[in-house]
């Protein structure tokens, strides 16, 4: 160790202590920080809405219609062969079984599209 | 399923990783930039612009970190901000360290009088050093960082750290030696050889006066 200061290393430790940021500087960079998240997740969202709006960002919605159709369709299929095993099928219990399907055919799509 | 619930929860989840870094290193990043610049004005821009940085790129820095401690990748933000600082007014900083830190160190009262004035004449060496020694002390005394995170903060091997900071050492030894036996050991604060008094006193309250 050194001559002129037997201790360097121990005053360098002393000397270079830590410094505490001012507390205006920690409630300063929270407020933006927290902004800037939130600002970040608005952002996301604008972002999907607008996407939509350019064909080459339809793809993966196309896709999911598509497999929302398959998925409503068998569901359709599924329904009307337990109907036949079941009582004859009435027109009311026909447009039932068609609104419900509709209904789940919707739910599928979301799910696939990723809304809740 | 719900592709947007997987794609919200991740930046959550990302969010809140990135709070716990600025909670965990907020005092590195600011003892780095203020022993880097050596003002508190321009300490708390560059440790505002390290964090703003950092959260656009900590998904990709996660990524790429393969599980080890983030705050190499930080401090090597802030040294790049700081780079970019100095070239942007085309000087040497203008006043690298001021005093206040030997004021909020602990001292003994009897310490006090002989130590400060050590003390002086180690943060006046430290503010003569070339920067890449000077960073690789700050890291190292200031941070507590190891060789290893020197190195990835600096960009340098592990190696060729360990030479850098074993040669900060003994210029800094050089320097100190050279103004003990120079000035008779009347320390100057130090960056008062080249920086503005103006800027020392500026957020210390005084502190960085004699």
């Amino acid at each position: 160790m050194s001559e002129v200061m037997p201790n360097l290393e121990g005053l360098l430790r002393e000397a270079l202590a830590p410094v505490e940021p001012p507390a205006d500087l920690v409630k300063r960079l929270e407020s933006t920080l927290t902004s800037i998240t939130e600002m970040a997740a608005d952002e996301l969202e604008a972002w999907e809405l607008s996407a939509m709006r350019d064909p080459r960002n339809w793809v993966r919605p196309a896709a999911a219609l598509v497999a929302g159709g398959a998925a409503g369709a068998a569901l359709v299929v599924l329904r009307a062969r337990r109907r036949t095993h079941s009582s004859q099928p009435s027109l009311a219990g026909v447009r039932e079984v068609a609104g419900r399907t509709v209904r789940d055919l919707e739910r599928e799509t979301r799910k696939l599209l990723g809304e809740r | 399923m719900a592709e947007q619930a997987v794609s919200q929860k991740p930046k959550a989840q990302l969010d809140a990783e990135f709070s716990d870094l600025y909670k965990a290193h907020l005092r590195d990043v600011y003892s780095y930039a203020y022993y880097r610049i050596g003002n508190h004005h321009d300490a708390e821009d560059l440790t505002e612009q390290t964090f703003l940085q950092a959260y656009r790129h900590f998904e990709r820095a996660q990524r790429e970190s393969d599980g080890r401690p983030l705050r190499p990748w930080l401090i090597r933000i802030a040294h790049n901000l700081a780079a970019n600082l100095y070239r942007d007014r085309s000087r040497k900083p203008a006043s690298p360290i001021d005093e206040t830190t030997l004021l909020m160190a602990p001292h003994t009262t009897e310490q006090l009088v002989e130590g400060r004035d050590e003390l002086s004449r180690v943060l006046e060496g430290v503010g003569r050093l070339p920067d890449d020694r000077r960073e690789a002390l700050i890291m190292r005394f200031a941070l507590g960082m190891d060789n290893r995170e020197i190195a990835r903060a600096l960009g340098r091997s592990d190696g060729a750290t360990k030479v850098l900071i074993h040669r900060a050492i003994k210029q800094l030894e050089e320097i100190v030696g050279e103004r003990g036996e120079g000035t008779g050991r009347t320390a100057t604060p130090a960056g008062s050889a080249n920086g503005s008094q103006a800027e020392r006193s500026g957020r210390s309250g005084g502190a960085g006066d004699e």
